[in-house]
C-alpha cells in the first residue's frame, strides 16, 4: 500500500529517536532537532489541513492540533515501539508523532481510498496496528477507559509496554475519566494520562468548565500522582513524561497535564467569539513552542540556519506530496460501503 | 398456639430451596437474630433467622430435604410451658420436590432436548453451569480468554454463573471490577484492541446502559471507522429481560437495542446445550457480541454436549417443535412460552411449529421464511416492548421473504407497552403468557 513507501514520507522520526532516550541527560543536537522537525511537520501539515478544508477537499468536523505540537513530540520522543498510544478527536498530530504515514493521513481527511481507514473514519478516526496507534476517537473521554484497557493488555501479556491516553481539559470532566484513574491505580496498570489543557473545551474556558485546584491534581483521591507541565516547552515536556513513563512502566499510573494552547478555533467552524485576537496573538508571540525550540538550537549552536532551511524544505516536500496524494487517491469503491462491518467468525 | 417458621424467600426468583442444615434442635430456646438454619438456592447458601422468640416445639422437615416450596413451614416454635403436641406437625406440608409453581407455570414447562443432529455424549445440566463450562473450557482453551465484571471472582456470580472460575484460573484471569460499568466496559473493549478476548459480564444488562456508549461507539463501530484494522473480540454478557417482581429499573429486554446496531451479534439462548454452544462461539467468534441471559432460566436443566470442540453456530434459529398450521417464533425464556402455547393449540387440533431464534443479529430469516412458507402464518413472542421490537423486524421479514406465502397478517405478542410494574398482578399483565399467545395464533389461524 501506498502509506508503507519511502522512509522520506514516513511522518515522523520521534519513535526512531525514542529508543535511544537517556533518562534525565539533556538531548543532543541530534534529538532537539529531530523534535524540531516532528513539531514543524505537524504545523505546516495542519495548515495544509486547514487550507484544503476550505477548499471543500476535506469534509465534516475537523480540529487542528496547532500551537499544541510541542506536547505529542515531547510525550512521544519518550516511547518506544513496544508501547502503546490512544487520543480523542484533535489527533492528526498524534498520528504523525507516532510514525504514521503522511499521505495515508492526508488521504483519511479527504476521504479517499488511500487514507488509513480507507475513507470509512475521516479526521476523528484513524488508527495505525503497525504503529500501535489505536485512535482517533470520537466521543469526548471515551478513549479513556480504552487506553487503560490497553494497558491493562500490555500488563496481561506480560509485557513491559505503556499505554499513553490524551486527553483535553474538557474531557478531563467526565465521570469515566474518574472510573478509569480508579481502575488504573487499583490494578497499578503501566498508563500514562496526558491531559492536554488546550484552556477551551470548545467555547468554554477551563475556569468556567472545571473545579478545584488544577486538573493534574485530580487523581490524587487514588494516589495517582500529577504534575503541570508546561506544554509549550518542547524540553520540558520531554523531561516530564521521561519521569512520568518509568513510573507508568513500573505500574504506577500517572498525570501530565500539559499548559498548552490552541491558535485555531475548537473544529473549522469555530467563530472563536470566547477569547480575544490579542489573546492568540500574545500566545503565538511569546509562548509558540516552535520558535521557541528554533532560538534554541541557534542560540545555543545546534544548528545552522542551513540545516534549519534543509529541515523546513524536508517537511514542506513532505506535506505537498501528502496533499497531492490526498487529492488523487481515489475515493473507495462503492463496494467497501459493506466490507469491515464484521470480520469472518 | 405454636408460631410456624416458613421456607423463606430469598430472592426475586426463589421459588424453592434446600434444607442444608438445622442449626437447632427441638427443645432449644431461640430469640429474635438467632440463626436456625441453612437454606440452599441454585445462587447461594443463606441463613434463616429467627423473628419471633419462643422452643422449638419440631422441625417439620429434616435436614437435606430438596425442592422446599417458598412460605411451607420448616420449623414450629412454642411459647414458654407450651405443650409440644399442639404443633399440628402431621399437617406440616410436605415438601414438593420439583412441582411447577401454579402461578408461573411456563417457567418449567419445556426441557428442550439438544439439536436432534447431535450424537455425542451429553449430561444432564442447569443453564448456569452451561455457561459456567463454556467460559471454562475457553478460558482452557485459550490463555487470551479472561473474565471480568461485578462479583464474579470471590462471590463467584451474582447469580453465581461463574462458580469455581477464581479457584481453577485465579484473580488475573477471573477480575472483580468496582460498580462502574462504563469504565470496565471500555478498558473491556481497549484489552480487546490490544489483543486479548474478553468475557464482561454485567450483572443485569439494566446496567450496561450506563456502558452503551462503549459497546456502540467503540466496540461496534471501530473495525468499520479503522478500515478494517481494529477488530474486537468481547463477549457482554448477562442475563436480560424480566426477572421477577423487581419493577421498571431491573425488567428490560434490551434485544432489540442490540439488534439495532451493525457491528454487533446479537445471541439470546433458551436450552442449556445451546447456552453453552452459543457461549463458546461467541467466545471464539472475532467480533463484538452481546450475549442476553435470563435469569429464570439459569436453574433449567437440559441434555448438554460435554464435547469441548462442539460449539453451536451463531445465526441460525432452531426448530423446537415441528408443525404444518401456524409458526410461533420466540427466543430465550417466551420460548417456554411458545411451546406451552402449542400445547394448548395441539388440544384445539391447531398444530403449531416453534422456533427459537436464538440469534437476533444476523435472524435467520431462511428458517423462519422456510417455516411461514410450510405454515402460511406467524406469530412472534417476546418480552420486549412492541414498538421497533424483535416481532416487528420479523414481520418485515416475513413481508420481504415470504409475503406470497402468508395467508394472514403476521401477529406480535409482545410485553405491554409500559414500564414493568411491581405488583406481582400487574406484572404478569405486562407479560406475554401462553394464553395470549395461543389467542394469536388462533387469530392468524382464523380459528
Amino acid at each position: 500500500m501506498s502509506r508503507q513507501s519511502s522512509k522520506k514520507r514516513a511522518g515522523a522520526s520521534a519513535k526512531r529517536n525514542g529508543r535511544a532516550a537517556a533518562n534525565g541527560a539533556a538531548p543532543d543536537s541530534g534529538r532537539l532537532l529531530s523534535w524540531y522537525r516532528d513539531m514543524l511537520l505537524i504545523r505546516r501539515f495542519e495548515e495544509r489541513a486547514g487550507q484544503m478544508y476550505g477548499m471543500g477537499l476535506i469534509g465534516g468536523f475537523c480540529h487542528l492540533y496547532i500551537g499544541q505540537e510541542a506536547v505529542v513530540v515531547g510525550i512521544q520522543a519518550c516511547l518506544g515501539e513496544r508501547d502503546s498510544v490512544v487520543t480523542g478527536y484533535r489527533d492528526h498530530g498524534h498520528m504523525l508523532a507516532a510514525g504514521m504515514d503522511a499521505r495515508g493521513v492526508m488521504a483519511e481527511l479527504t476521504g479517499r481510498e488511500g487514507g488509513y481507514s480507507r475513507g470509512k473514519g475521516g479526521s476523528m478516526h484513524m488508527f495505525s496496528r503497525e504503529k500501535n496507534f489505536f485512535g482517533g476517537h470520537g466521543i469526548v473521554a471515551a478513549q479513556v477507559p480504552l487506553g487503560v484497557g490497553l494497558g491493562f493488555s500490555h500488563r496481561y501479556k506480560g509485557e513491559d509496554g505503556v499505554s499513553v491516553v490524551y486527553f483535553g481539559d474538557g474531557a478531563a470532566n467526565q465521570g469515566q475519566v474518574y472510573e478509569s484513574l480508579n481502575l488504573a491505580a487499583l490494578w497499578e496498570l503501566p498508563v500514562l494520562f496526558v491531559i492536554e489543557n488546550n484552556k477551551y473545551g470548545m467555547g468554554t474556558a477551563v475556569s468556567r468548565a472545571a473545579a478545584g485546584s488544577g486538573l493534574h491534581a485530580r487523581g490524587g483521591g487514588f494516589g495517582i500522582p500529577g504534575r503541570l507541565v508546561d506544554g509549550m516547552d518542547v524540553r520540558a515536556v520531554h523531561a516530564a513524561a521521561s519521569e512520568a513513563v518509568a513510573e507508568a512502566r513500573a505500574g504506577r499510573p500517572a498525570i501530565l497535564e500539559m499548559e498548552t494552547y490552541r491558535y485555531r478555533g475548537h473544529s473549522m467552524s469555530d467563530p472563536a467569539k470566547y477569547r480575544t485576537r490579542e489573546e492568540v496573538n500574545r500566545m503565538r508571540r511569546d509562548r509558540d513552542p516552535i520558535e521557541r525550540l528554533r532560538h534554541v538550537l541557534e542560540s545555543e549552536g545546534h544548528a545552522g540556519a542551513d540545516a534549519l532551511k534543509a529541515i523546513d524544505a524536508e517537511v514542506r516536500e513532505i506535506v505537498s506530496d501528502a496533499a497531492q496524494f490526498a487529492e488523487q487517491s481515489p475515493e473507495p469503491d462503492p463496494s467497501e460501503l459493506y466490507t469491515d462491518v464484521l470480520l469472518e467468525a | 398456639m405454636p408460631v410456624a417458621v416458613t421456607m423463606p424467600a430469598l430472592s426475586p426468583t426463589m421459588t424453592e430451596g434446600t434444607l442444608a442444615r438445622w442449626l437447632v434442635s427441638e427443645g432449644d430456646r431461640v430469640s429474635p437474630g438467632d440463626v436456625l438454619a441453612e437454606i440452599e438456592t441454585d445462587k447461594a447458601t443463606m441463613e434463616v433467622e429467627a423473628v419471633d422468640e419462643g422452643i422449638v416445639a419440631s422441625l417439620a422437615v429434616p435436614e437435606g430435604t430438596e425442592g422446599i416450596e417458598v412460605n411451607a413451614t420448616i420449623l414450629w416454635l412454642k411459647a414458654e410451658g407450651e405443650s409440644a403436641e399442639a404443633a399440628p406437625v402431621a399437617e406440616a406440608p410436605r415438601p414438593v420436590a420439583k412441582a411447577p409453581p401454579p402461578a408461573k407455570p411456563s417457567r418449567e414447562a419445556s426441557k428442550p432436548a439438544p439439536e436432534v443432529d447431535y450424537r455425542g455424549e451429553t449430561v444432564e445440566m442447569t443453564v448456569r453451569e452451561a455457561l459456567r463450562d463454556a467460559m471454562a473450557e475457553e478460558m482452557r482453551r485459550d490463555e487470551a480468554v479472561f473474565v471480568m465484571g461485578e462479583e464474579v471472582a470471590e462471590y463467584e456470580g451474582a447469580y453465581k454463573v461463574t462458580q469455581g472460575l477464581l479457584a481453577e484460573f485465579g484473580p488475573r484471569r477471573v477480575r472483580d471490577t468496582p460498580i462502574t460499568e462504563h469504565g470496565f466496559a471500555g478498558l473491556g473493549v481497549g484489552a480487546a484492541f490490544g489483543g486479548l478476548r474478553p468475557v464482561v459480564e454485567f450483572m443485569t444488562f439494566n446496567f450496561a446502559m450506563q456502558a452503551i456508549d462503549q459497546i456502540v461507539n467503540s466496540a461496534a463501530k471501530t473495525l468499520y471507522m479503522s478500515g478494517g484494522q481494529m477488530g474486537c473480540p468481547i463477549v457482554f454478557r448477562g442475563p436480560n429481560g424480566a426477572a421477577a417482581r423487581v419493577a421498571a429499573q431491573h425488567s428490560q429486554c434490551y434485544a432489540s437495542w442490540y439488534a439495532h446496531i451493525p457491528g454487533l451479534t446479537v445471541v439470546s439462548p433458551f436450552s442449556a446445550a445451546d447456552a453453552k454452544g452459543l457461549l463458546k462461539a461467541a467466545i471464539r467468534n472475532p467480533n463484538p457480541v452481546i450475549f442476553l441471559e435470563n435469569e429464570i432460566l439459569y436453574g433449567q436443566r437440559g441434555a448438554v454436549p460435554t464435547d469441548p470442540e462442539r460449539t453451536v453456530p451463531i445465526g441460525r434459529a432452531g426448530v423446537l417443535r415441528p408443525g404444518r398450521d401456524v409458526t410461533i417464533v420466540a427466543f430465550s425464556r417466551m420460548c417456554a412460552v411458545a411451546l406451552e402455547a402449542a400445547e394448548m393449540l395441539a388440544g384445539e387440533g391447531i398444530d403449531a411449529e416453534v422456533i427459537d431464534l436464538r440469534t437476533l443479529r444476523p435472524l435467520d430469516r431462511e428458517t423462519i421464511a422456510a417455516s411461514i412458507r410450510k405454515t402460511n402464518r406467524i406469530v412472534s413472542v417476546e418480552e420486549g416492548w412492541p414498538v421497533a421490537g424483535i416481532g416487528s423486524e420479523i414481520a418485515a421479514i416475513a413481508m420481504e421473504d415470504a409475503f406470497d406465502w402468508l395467508d394472514a397478517p403476521a401477529m406480535r405478542v409482545t410485553g405491554e407497552d409500559v414500564p414493568m410494574p411491581y405488583a406481582a398482578n400487574l406484572e404478569a399483565l405486562a407479560l406475554p403468557d401462553a394464553a395470549r399467545v395461543a389467542a394469536a395464533a388462533r387469530a392468524v389461524c382464523y380459528a
